[in-house]
């Protein structure tokens, strides 16, 4: 076991150094500069050494080798430099952001397994009934349905409805509060973004609950254990549905790593002041730094979730370790 | 003494204590905190260094200009009026402004202001030291000497006299630092750190969500009860990109006001969902929307290509719907509408592209691609991936073109990169290209038409001396007429005769808010009378 | 209902009762109703995508300023958009970038991906565990921002969304493909061919490849749904298709800011439109999956 856990950490290694230099030269080909973003404002006067006095400061017209060797020198030491937008600390800047993404990924999860399982469960075990072509359709409506027309919906239903029935428009908080200094406001703005997205990710794990139990059904241990005459609750309850949540808590794993990188949308449209946004924001800025610090971090999430659900399998399965 | 300096006296003394006698009598309420809405995102806080709207809106309250347009009247493109000065006096024909500061001026910290503060803060900002960036510097080059010459008294010399200096001057992004701290802790402190004299204190910043400022009780400036401003007690200007979600928050109250525009539609929403508890204000933006083509390649060099591009455009009526889906209007020429510099209408009328004879300019643009050899041709119009007015105003630009038989192409490109294109490579065709100020001083915003070599944000990479010529002689000399007939000589070059840099349309600024904030008045500018300090709550 | 014959030469045939062609489709609706819902969608949408010409009378960029913003009635049966446009005729020229951009990236995204995973679990050792990390690498850099940076490189046209779009669905395939063709080269016979002197290719291609034909049609069908939606998502950030294109994203993005309120018919036609397209390819997909799987059929 050990002997697996410390190969699966080390091929961590190549896969963080690869995203590294994917990010580092995807970001160097793309043509504009954070100097002339900043000077060049919306369009009036250009002062060129205005921008040449910025480049020089941010270090842009170091040799790209330079460059490299300090963005991966900065990742081992844990010191991620500061935003060439801002100039404030990466540190300081992803904090914020990173809380209320990660409270989102949560709050998103819980919804999504708990739609899912029970979703799942009855769609597998009334396999081609109406009932199962109603709970399929309500769960790929959920990827169907594009998140953010989904969202602008939401708000505008708020916005409406409230106006009518209360006489004022009524809509989420634009700002966000931590849920520890003030867990009601915190909730007020982030339920509505946590549900449209909780929704959208029930459909993947609502499907693979019930491919995964179907699978199990058909297994022989069940056949026995139905022909030994044991309640059909029981037989779901105590044997198939243990034994088909592997695959399931994989999907959900893998699904929350997704979380973090991939709200941008969903963060645009409820005004979240995440990761998502962050990301946005500094590819248009050319803000190499932070973006940089950003895809390391976010592939750093993925490869860990990975590492553990690896582990989490190699576990339970022997197999898997031995081969 | 030449008129012109006899009024810029009058202006000057007479704008240290500007009574209102245009707004209605009405009791200003004290308290609230301000909800502001922002599109764009902060970079740093040095006003002398950023260019951004996204700055100005959270950053301004905190810091006071020398002298600003005054917050009762900013659509007067001449009415300036003393911020941290108490009045000034022009002499020597026009060459030395000197000005008298108020004495009762107090940092944040605590420090006072005296006049060394002003003149290093314009040291800064005009005579920048070796690595410090100023992005505005080119404004100053009538600047030669700043000096101390009392405790609260400090003089500009200029190189020659020019209307150009006092617009100039009132540059919302000339904050005023204290010299104590720019000695203390260098010429990059400013980036992070805030010490202002403007009405409200610098309480926090969450990155990426909103900048908080608190009111500041030693602030100079007097209210209209008597006691010092600010009206409010605080304001907050919250981060919001996108559009949707700005309107969203006045029309639920989660923001008052967004002080940058919304478009025609946005405004109508909000007054249909809200009616009287929504006031709307208008007026002309001093930005121009138009387009450019590239002399560096060949076939753009001729001018008969140019001028058949321009008179494509059917300007008058490409208004009237325009104006309903986009945040543009006014058709015009070089110069700001209804500028005392600008042309009238009939005098627009009289160069290509502004006829209100559409047909006749459409022939007419038809043969001239003839004769060129070139009907039919491709153009590869070079846009910005924004949609207000950009992407929308490029979109009727490609019908209009489709009219003469063209093909026209967009390429949409987002903003870094569509900088890059035209800044480094300088290979697009035409582009569509726009010339944003703040303070409206056409003298000064008409440089874009220079040769490229003196106009940094001349995109059409070409070289006119004459222009040059005409641009000099425009701002030297002191004559109002005379400076409006050049101007006139210099309008009818670059968009007629030559074709240079066709402009389509000036931008319209439309900015509805929840009534009960007074005290806020709407300028031709998103950059200009952001102090806040006359803004009150109704409520 | 089967009959068992036994032929004069030893044999052994089933003979099957032989079904009509429509008893067989009644048949097939009755098992995959969803799925036959989903297959409608997907003929609809492709019979608008290449009829476009002979459907709609308008013309899909045309600006016409003095029909703008017209509310669905007899003349525009959708309504017009802010540049006077027939919503109805930009749908259906919606069609055709929709499926365009779905097919080609999935299709070139699933091949792809197929290819090197069915290489990757052949050739294994050093080559699979190179690749892998490789797939990896692509899989946790965030799908938004390699779109934003294949766009704002190459500039924002339909060709270089596809790629963008192509480009997530290469790992993914690749890893499915690649745990299902593992399975089958653990078999013997795969020995006794490379012992018979077969050439890899010739073993890759005609042994390895047909059984891993299920999950790559299932991938297929699957993607097809989501590079729809990517390319919506990706209009909304303003990165997708341009003006004056008719693509289903860009029009919801367009009328979605402005003028959802007042001019509501902009913003949820394309919004269904997206929605019902998505939602066919997924049950279809679902079906494919049901049919070919045969681990899910219903006992």
């Amino acid at each position: 076991m050990l002997k697996y856990t410390i190969k699966r950490v080390l091929l961590m290694v190549p896969t963080l150094f690869g995203a590294a230099c994917l990010v580092f030269f995807l970001l160097r080909l793309i043509p504009g500069d954070v100097c002339e973003l900043r000077m060049s404002g919306e369009g009036g006067f250009v002062d060129n050494e205005a921008i040449a006095v910025c480049q020089e400061e941010l270090g842009l017209n170091d040799p790209k080798i330079v460059q490299f060797g300090e963005f991966i020198y900065g990742f081992m030491v844990f010191d991620l430099g500061q935003s060439m937008w801002t100039g404030k600390a990466i540190t300081h800047e992803i904090n914020l952001r990173f809380q209320l993404s990660i409270q989102i990924a949560i709050m998103a999860t819980f919804i999504s397994v708990i739609i899912a399982i029970p979703l799942g469960t009855i769609s597998a075990i009334r396999q081609d009934t109406w009932l199962d072509y109603v709970v399929r359709t309500f769960s790929i409506a959920g990827i169907a349905i594009p998140s953010f027309w989904l969202g602008i919906m939401i708000i505008l239903g708020l916005l409406i409805s409230t106006q009518a029935w209360l006489g004022e428009p009524w809509m989420p908080p634009i700002e966000y509060v931590s849920p520890f200094v003030d867990p009601v406001g915190n909730m007020v703005q982030l339920i509505w973004p946590a549900i449209a997205t909780g929704y959208r990710y029930s459909a993947v794990a609502t499907r693979m609950t019930r491919s995964a139990l179907l699978e199990v059904l058909r297994e022989d241990y069940i056949r026995t254990a139905r022909a030994k005459g044991l309640f059909e609750k029981i037989i779901i309850n105590r044997h198939a549905l243990k034994n088909s949540m592997l695959p399931v808590v994989t999907v959900i794993g893998i699904e929350f790593a997704f979380l973090m990188g991939g709200l941008v949308v969903t963060e645009q449209v409820f005004n979240l002041n995440g990761v998502g946004k962050l990301f946005v924001e500094s590819v248009q800025n050319h803000d190499f730094n932070m973006t940089q610090a950003l895809v390391m971090l976010v592939a750093l999430i993925f490869v860990v979730t990975n590492f553990v659900v690896d582990i989490f399998y190699a576990w339970l399965d022997p197999r898997i370790r031995y081969s | 003494m030449k008129p012109r300096n006899k009024l810029a006296i009058a202006l000057g003394a007479g704008a240290a204590f500007a009574l209102v006698a245009a707004s209605p009598a009405m009791a200003v309420k004290r308290g609230g905190v301000l909800n502001i809405v922002v599109g764009s995102k902060i970079p740093s806080y040095d006003g002398h260094r950023e260019t951004t709207f996204g700055m100005i809106h959270p950053i301004r309250p905190f810091y006071s200009l020398l002298i600003r347009v005054n917050p009762d009247n900013p659509q007067s493109t001449s009415d300036f009026q003393c911020d941290v000065c108490e009045n000034w006096k022009v002499s020597d024909g026009g060459k030395t402004y000197t000005f008298k500061l108020r004495e009762n001026v107090k940092f944040h910290d605590g420090t006072p202001m005296t006049a060394d503060d002003i003149v290093a803060t314009y040291h800064k900002l005009i005579f920048p030291p070796k690595g410090v960036a100023s992005s505005r510097k080119a404004f100053y080059g009538m600047v030669d000497k700043v000096e101390k010459t009392g405790k609260h008294e400090m003089v500009f010399k200029l190189k020659y006299a020019t209307g150009g200096f006092i617009p100039a001057l009132a540059t919302p992004f000339n904050f005023v630092y204290s010299k104590k701290d720019l000695d203390t802790h260098g010429y990059a402190w400013h980036q992070k750190n805030i010490n202002g004299t403007g009405a409200f204190t610098f309480v926090q910043h969450q990155p990426g969500a909103f900048v908080e400022g608190k009111r500041y009780a030693n602030y100079h400036l007097m209210g209209k009860d008597g006691k010092a401003k600010p009206y409010l007690d605080g304001y907050k200007a919250i981060s919001a990109p996108k559009m949707a979600v700005r309107l969203q928050a006045i029309r639920g109250d989660r923001a008052q006001i967004e002080f940058r525009a919304f478009p025609p539609k946005a405004r109508d929403d909000l007054k249909k969902a809200l009616g009287d508890k929504i006031t709307v204000q208008e007026s002309d933006w001093n930005c121009v929307m138009g387009f450019s083509s590239n002399q560096k390649l060949k076939k753009f060099q001729d001018v008969r290509i140019r001028q058949a591009l321009t008179l494509a455009m059917d300007r008058w009526g490409g208004s009237k719907y325009l104006s309903k889906i986009a945040i543009v209007k006014t058709v015009g020429g070089m110069v700001f509408p209804n500028h005392k510099l600008a042309a009238s209408k009939a005098e627009l009328q009289k160069m290509i592209g502004y006829s209100s004879d559409l047909k006749g300019s459409q022939a007419k643009a038809k043969k001239l691609l003839a004769d060129a050899g070139v009907s039919g041709m491709k153009v590869e119009l070079l846009n910005r991936a924004v949609d207000q007015p950009y992407k929308v105003v490029g979109t009727w630009m490609l019908g209009q073109w489709k009219k003469i038989g063209l093909v026209p192409n967009q390429i949409v490109l987002p903003t870094g990169p569509w900088y890059a294109k035209f800044r480094k490579k300088k290979d697009q065709e035409t582009m569509i290209d726009f010339n944003c100020q703040g303070v409206v001083n056409p003298l000064i915003d008409a440089s874009k038409w220079q040769s490229s070599d003196i106009a940094t944000n001349n995109r059409g990479n070409y070289i006119d001396r004459t222009m040059d010529k005409w641009y000099d002689q425009m701002n030297r000399t002191g004559d109002p007429a005379e400076a409006r007939a050049i101007m006139r000589k210099y309008e009818q070059r670059g968009l007629d005769e030559k074709a240079h840099f066709a402009v389509n349309f000036w931008w319209y600024k439309i900015n509805p808010h929840r009534s009960y904030v007074k005290g806020w008045n709407i300028a031709p500018s998103h950059y200009l009378n952001q102090s806040l300090d006359q803004v009150w709550l109704d409520k | 209902m089967a009959t068992v014959d036994v032929s004069a030469d030893g044999g052994i045939e089933e003979l099957r009762e032989k079904k009509s062609f429509g008893q067989k489709t009644v048949e097939m609706i009755k098992k995959q109703p969803l799925g036959t819902v989903g297959f409608l969608v997907v003929i609809a949408m492709i019979v608008m995508a290449v009829g476009a010409n002979y459907l709609t009378p308008y013309d899909p960029e045309e600006n016409d300023f003095a029909n703008m913003l017209i509310a669905p009635g007899w003349e525009f049966l959708l309504g017009t958009d802010q540049f006077g446009r027939d919503i109805m005729t930009r749908l259906i020229y919606g069609a055709r970038t929709a499926l365009f951009v779905g097919f080609v990236a999935s299709f070139v995204g699933a091949t792809i991906g197929l290819v090197l995973g069915v290489m990757s679990a052949y050739f294994g050792g050093t080559f699979d565990l190179i690749f892998q990390r490789v797939m990896d690498v692509f899989m946790a850099f965030p799908l938004i921002i390699m779109a934003l940076a294949i766009v704002s490189i190459f500039g924002p046209s339909t060709q270089n969304v596809i790629i963008a779009i192509t480009i997530p669905f290469i790992p993914r395939c690749a890893r499915v493909v690649r745990s299902n063709a593992l399975a089958i080269r653990e078999i013997p016979y795969v020995d006794a061919a490379r012992a018979l002197g077969y050439s890899h290719a010739r073993i890759i291609l005609r042994h390895m490849a047909p059984n891993v034909m299920a999950p790559f049609l299932i991938m297929i069908t699957a993607f097809v749904g989501q590079a729809i939606l990517l390319e919506a998502s990706l209009s909304y950030l303003g990165l997708g298709v341009q003006e004056p294109t008719a693509a289903w994203g860009l029009m919801l993005q367009g009328g979605a800011e402005e003028y959802i309120e007042s001019e509501p018919w902009i913003a949820i036609f394309p919004g269904i439109a997206i929605s019902l397209a998505v939602f066919g390819f997924n049950l279809f997909g679902d079906s494919v999956r049901d049919v070919l799987d045969p681990r899910l059929r219903t006992q």
